[in-house]
């Protein structure tokens, strides 16, 4: 068989995109898919409750709760550079720091809606606000959780000392999913507490 | 140098594979716990098989029923479960699963891949599918049996509410049809995001974007949207499963909720569906075509666009579902036009097939004969949904048994004709034996003869007035005649399936040894031995056009020199 | 093996040939469907065929030169017995072409897409004339309750229209989707809970057209049956004095009044000018002049009338009406009761 001429070395820099980023990336367009429908459920239904209450009535702007996820967006991104320069203990600390960030953020939605529930007898049978509210709500909430998790894990394996430099590229692909359920707050936010009052 | 630039000069491992005994458990064992993208891909192509005989039959049950008028094979909660669940089954454990299996098979082949990105997901993903099947299925037997037949789904593939509600369907018929395509749903948004990352970063060298086979396009496409769509109908389930356990009302009429946007929901989801079904399809045949024809594909970079093109518009389509539910004159407008729209990327792929057969020498091979069947019934089934488009036409034929002809046209003319296309030809590689050719013809002819019988006359009662979902109809309609013919066509596909099995079944154990290159195909998949060993390729493989066998094959007049 | 195998599959496929060619032999051509989308009879029904026939023609001209372009490819460059064996001439594509193949079809779907959007604003947008009958139609899981407001008459399943005359349909649910099909006098439009729609005919020949619920809406959904009388005027008036009237009270039927009165027949069933004002199921104050009964599944005869109260799962097994276990005399007596009210 002939030899086949072909420049030498031209494929010396073969890249591509990684793994970690092209799924990540992939899971998140989904994601965004599957709230879309939540919040437009949510918009479409805005002022179609049949009775009461209605959301003038009982939501209060959770201004605190917001502060603390958006920042936890902030020291989540301090420490992905922390441990991309290998200063583990800054990492360490603004990790935790998100952790207890976003663990307030769901203490204060529990809060709300012990509130709801308890107080004002709003539930997720009681009206389509209801229906609307805690489902949209309530999915956001999950995801928080499920970054939680997350979060907590590779938490643990830095105390062990598990988790070290060479891991920068999981931990931003991490981060990548922690920043995503932030800008979902950002949507849910608009759309229930100030679109829909 | 040589063996530097050649794409398949080391990649080839001769080395003969150990023959180990085994005893049979460690053989299902391993297929229990494999994370081989190849023997994946072969339980995805089984489990759905499997699944194609029982929605199959499911089939024929229902064209017994409607043979003649008055007929009372099954009662009605029977034949409405027999539908629902024949259309759910063909939809998500038929054509998803087997489309992903070859997806699985054959995407990390043709782009010099070791395996898939996520190997571990891969399974899982696998095992979530199989999963959902089951459960759907365990409804047959499951729950209170309320009419003697368990409570499968009986509300029809696309479940619309209120009918769903709990104070409609008060046994758990829904909830067995929404938890189970959650799951499996999963499953498949998994194995999305897998191919996904695959033909992103793991092409080998010189597999750039633009020379990545058409098949492995389709399905990066095909993921892609299945991202988007696949999500939407769990968010939908989702609503519905909190509307009747948690006494939620996103559909409930009764206290301000909407039938419409149910809906709405289930064909933003159900129109990318059916392109999601289809894609692959074309990519399938976009591999056949060329190399039964002995010309490459023309205007590879127009199938690319095109492909992508659908996929887009195809995300702003859904309301040609909705023509009758009263929406607004401008509304209905828009979307007849974009549906419309989708013909012409639509029409630049005939075209492009057609052009590649233009000048060619063709060689009618099995899978050359699917799909060449595929290209005018695709065409006719194009030509129908056109006719469904213009909204007027459409309040007359919407929920007719037109509609089913013209869906039947694209799912089993198009869909079914290239997952035996695609069986035929990648055959050889998975296993190392050919099918039988004789059979092979016998079973295309069968095929084809009942599919056209069954589904051409499904075209007429439609026109004459005959809704779908009925279990039975009037005499004095004249719809008699047509689907008699119909059911006969039906048995005679049943009998082309059979041919099939045996020929799978006989051609395993006494076929003829394939080799590595039966097709003298042109793309990395017939570089390994067949079948493929667990790590493909022995050494990562070097490609410098859009087919590197070619450039093997020909190097006085290699691709590259024209790219 | 093989061959053998081709021998029992030859004579598979002879014997289905042979079992289709003769009843379609055998079957005599002209039946009357009453459903025939291109028979029209009535102005949005004639608007849609004449749409229908220019898709047709339309596709069918693409159908031919692409399926032909297609079918002659497939013969001409077949391989041939004497081939060579050397690989053909690679092309890879022509950017002229590519874009002929793009804008063509482009002209094509402007061209269907314009003539369709007239249409969809001819009819959907289409004036009220000042004089034109207006019906309220709405769905019931498996029947239609079909009111003439300014009549102030409610009737079931057979709906009377005037010929030449626009008739104005509203359109309603009372559980889940249904859809209003009569093919002949317009395409349909769905009965949706919670979500008005409106549509409308305007007949041009006198006659019976058939139609049938077209969205799957439970188990009789198939038995959702619809029949529209286009009538002359006179007859129309006749038909409606006569449904205005309150039920026929007649003494000789007195024993099936009580029988219909003491039961529960009276929660779900109206009959005008008695104390049963049920509204579950189909009005029957004027029963008796009906052709049919349970939408349309069965003739109205007294024979099947008295069967269909006996057990219309019978009939129509999961329908909405149980089974009242009256005896014999009891059933007899209603019957009589009910063949009374013309
Ligand atoms: C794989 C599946 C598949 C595919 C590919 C398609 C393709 C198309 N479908 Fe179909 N469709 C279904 C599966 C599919 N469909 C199913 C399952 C349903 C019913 C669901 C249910 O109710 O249960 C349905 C129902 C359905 C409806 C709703 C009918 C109703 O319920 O009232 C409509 C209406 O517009 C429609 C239209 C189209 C169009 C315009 C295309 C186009 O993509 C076709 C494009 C192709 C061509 C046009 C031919 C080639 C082009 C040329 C040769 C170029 C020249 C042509 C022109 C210029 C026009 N389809
Ligand atoms: C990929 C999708 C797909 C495929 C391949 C098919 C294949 C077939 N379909 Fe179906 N169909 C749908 C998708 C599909 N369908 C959908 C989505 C619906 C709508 C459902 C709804 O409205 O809810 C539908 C609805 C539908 C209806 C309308 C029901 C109704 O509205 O009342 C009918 C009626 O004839 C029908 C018939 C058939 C037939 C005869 C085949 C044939 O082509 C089948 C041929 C295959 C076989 C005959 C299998 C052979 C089996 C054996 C040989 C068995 C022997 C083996 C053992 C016993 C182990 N289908
Ligand atoms: C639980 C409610 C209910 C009760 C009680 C009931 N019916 Fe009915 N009936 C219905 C419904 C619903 C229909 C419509 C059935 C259909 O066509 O699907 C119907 C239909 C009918 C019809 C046919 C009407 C038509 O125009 O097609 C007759 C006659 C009738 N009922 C008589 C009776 C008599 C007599 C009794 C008492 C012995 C009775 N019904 C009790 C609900 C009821
Ligand atoms: Cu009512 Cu179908
Ligand atoms: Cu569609």
């Amino acid at each position: 068989m002939a030899t086949i001429p072909v420049v030498q070395n031209k494929y010396e820099e073969w890249r591509l995109p990684s793994r970690g980023a092209s799924g990540m990336i992939s899971l998140i367009i989904g994601e965004t898919a599957l709230f879309s429908m939540f919040v437009l459920a949510y918009i479409f239904y805005i002022g179609k409750s049949v009775s009461g209450p209605q959301p003038a009535q009982v939501l209060d702007i959770p201004v605190f709760m917001t502060i603390c996820l958006w920042s936890s967006s902030l020291t989540i991104w301090i420490a992905e550079r922390a441990i991309e320069h290998n200063r583990m203990k800054q990492f360490t600390f603004f990790w935790g720091l998100t952790i207890v960030l976003g663990g307030i953020f769901l203490g204060g939605t529990a809060l709300e809606w012990h509130r709801l529930i308890y107080h004002d007898g709003l539930t997720i049978s009681t009206n389509l606000f209801g229906t609307t509210f805690y489902s949209l709500v309530g999915l956001h909430a999950s995801h928080v959780v499920v970054g939680l998790i997350m979060l907590t894990a590779v938490f643990i394996f830095t105390l062990t000392g598990h988790v070290q430099q060479k891991h920068a590229y999981n931990i931003k692909t991490l981060a990548l999913y922690w920043h995503f359920v932030d800008a979902v707050w950002v949507v849910v936010f608009t759309v229930v507490y100030i679109l829909g009052r | 140098m040589a063996d530097q630039t050649l794409p398949i000069g080391g990649a080839l491992d001769i080395t003969p594979q150990k023959a180990t005994k085994q005893s049979f458990f460690e053989w299902l064992s391993e297929w229990f716990i494999t994370v081989d993208h190849k023997k994946l891909g072969i339980l995805y192509i089984s489990y759905a098989l499997v699944f194609m005989l029982v929605a199959g039959v499911e089939a024929l049950m229902i064209r017994v029923q409607l043979a003649v008028p008055n007929n009372d094979f099954v009662s009605p909660q029977l034949y409405d479960r027999l539908f629902t669940m024949h259309g759910t089954t063909m939809v998500f454990l038929v054509g998803m699963p087997i489309l992903f299996g070859f997806a699985n098979y054959i995407v990390p082949l043709q782009i010099g891949a070791r395996d898939m990105a996520y190997p571990r997901l891969n399974a899982f993903s696998f095992w979530l599918t199989a999963f959902g099947g089951l459960l759907l299925y365990y409804s047959f037997i499951g729950g209170f049996g309320l009419y003697g037949v368990g409570t499968a789904p009986d509300m029809g593939w696309f479940a619309y509410a209120p009918l769903t509600e709990k104070a409609f369907s008060p046994g758990h018929a829904p909830d067995y049809w929404a938890i189970a395509l959650i799951i499996s749903g999963w499953g498949t948004l998994g194995t999305a995001i897998n191919i996904i990352a695959t033909t992103i970063s793991m092409r080998c060298k010189g597999m750039t974007l633009m020379r990545m086979p058409l098949f492995s396009w389709l399905m990066l496409v095909v993921s892609g949207l299945t991202l988007v769509t696949i999500t939407p109908l769990t968010a939908a389930q989702i609503m519905l499963m909190i509307d009747r356990y948690l006494g939620g009302h996103f559909f409930d009429t009764q206290a301000g909720g909407s039938a419409v946007m149910w809906m709405h929901f289930f064909w933003i989801f159900g129109h990318p569906e059916v392109y999601v079904l289809v894609l692959p399809a074309f990519g399938i045949a976009s591999e056949i075509i060329p190399v039964f024809s002995r010309k490459g594909i023309f205007g590879y970079a127009a199938m690319v666009a095109a492909s992508v093109g659908i996929g887009f518009v195809s995300l702003g389509v859904w309301a040609h579902h909705m023509f009758t539910v009263g929406m607004s004159t401008p509304t209905t407008t828009f979307f007849v036009l974009s549906t419309m729209l989708v013909g012409i990327p639509t029409g630049i792929k005939i075209f492009n097939w057609l052009a590649t057969i233009w000048g060619g020498k063709i060689v009618f091979a099995t899978p050359m004969l699917f799909c060449l069947a595929f290209l005018f019934q695709f065409l006719i089934a194009g030509l129908t949904g056109i006719m469904l488009s213009a909204a007027p036409w459409d309040w007359q034929l919407h929920n007719s048994y037109f509609v089913v002809a013209h869906f039947h046209y694209v799912l089993v003319g198009a869909i079914v004709f290239n997952i035996f296309a695609a069986i035929y030809y990648w055959f050889p590689k998975a296993t190392g034996k050919m099918l039988s050719e004789t059979l092979g013809k016998w079973h295309f002819w069968l095929f084809l003869i009942g599919f056209h019988l069954t589904f051409d006359f499904m075209h007429i009662p439609g026109i004459l007035g005959m809704p779908r979902h009925i279990y039975t109809y009037m005499p004095d309609r004249g719809w008699g005649i047509w689907n008699f013919i119909e059911t006969i066509g039906a048995f005679v596909q049943a009998i082309a399936v059979l041919v099939f099995l045996y020929n799978v079944v006989i051609s395993l154990m006494k076929g003829k040894e394939a080799g590595n290159d039966p097709w003298d195909a042109w793309t990395l998949e017939w570089a390994t031995p067949s079948p493929p060993p667990a790590y493909n390729f022995a050494t990562d493989p070097v490609v410098n056009s859009r087919r590197p066998l070619w450039d093997l094959k020909h190097p006085e007049d290699p691709d590259w020199k024209y790219e | 093996m093989f061959t053998g195998i081709s021998k029992v599959l030859r004579r598979l496929l002879f014997t289905a040939g042979m079992t289709i060619a003769l009843p379609v032999s055998a079957w005599a051509a002209g039946v009357q469907p009453g459903t025939n989308m291109f028979a029209p009879a009535s102005k949005p029904a004639r608007e849609i065929e004449s749409l229908a026939i220019f898709i047709l023609a339309i596709t069918g001209g693409i159908f031919v030169v692409v399926g032909g372009a297609l079918l002659y490819a497939v013969i001409k460059y077949r391989r041939r017995k004497n081939d060579d064996g050397s690989e053909p001439t690679q092309i890879f594509g022509s950017l002229q072409i590519e874009m002929a193949w793009t804008i063509i079809p482009i002209m094509i779907v402007v061209v269907m897409f314009l003539t369709s959007a007239r249409l969809i604003f001819a009819i959907q947008d289409a004036p009220k004339p000042k004089e034109s009958l207006a019906i309220t139609v709405v769905g019931h899981q498996f029947w239609w309750e079909v009111r003439y407001p300014k009549y102030g008459v409610v009737t079931a399943n057979e709906i009377h229209v005037p010929v030449d005359e626009a008739t104005y349909f509203k359109l309603l649910s009372a559980d889940v989707v249904h859809s209003f099909w009569i093919p002949e006098l317009a395409g349909k439009t769905d009965c949706i809970p919670n979500h008005v729609n409106t549509t409308w005919i305007l007949p041009t020949r006198v006659g019976l057209y058939k139609g049938q619920c077209s969205q799957f809406c439970g188990t009789e959904h198939a038995m959702m049956l619809l029949r529209v009388y286009v009538q002359t005027p006179a007859q129309f008036k006749a038909w409606i004095k006569n449904q205005q009237k309150p039920a026929v009270e007649d003494p000789a039927v007195a024993a099936g009044r009580e029988v219909f009165m003491h039961n529960a027949c009276m929660d779900c069933h109206t009959i005008r000018g008695t104390v049963a004002t049920g509204r579950f199921g189909p009005d029957l104050t004027h029963l008796a002049s009906r052709d049919t009964l349970g939408s349309g599944s069965l003739s109205n005869t007294p024979a099947n009338l008295r069967a269909w109260i006996k057990d219309p799962d019978h009939f129509k097994p999961g329908v909405l009406m149980p089974a009242m276990q009256l005896n014999n005399k009891q059933l007899d007596e209603v019957t009589a009761y009910l063949c009374s009210l013309r």
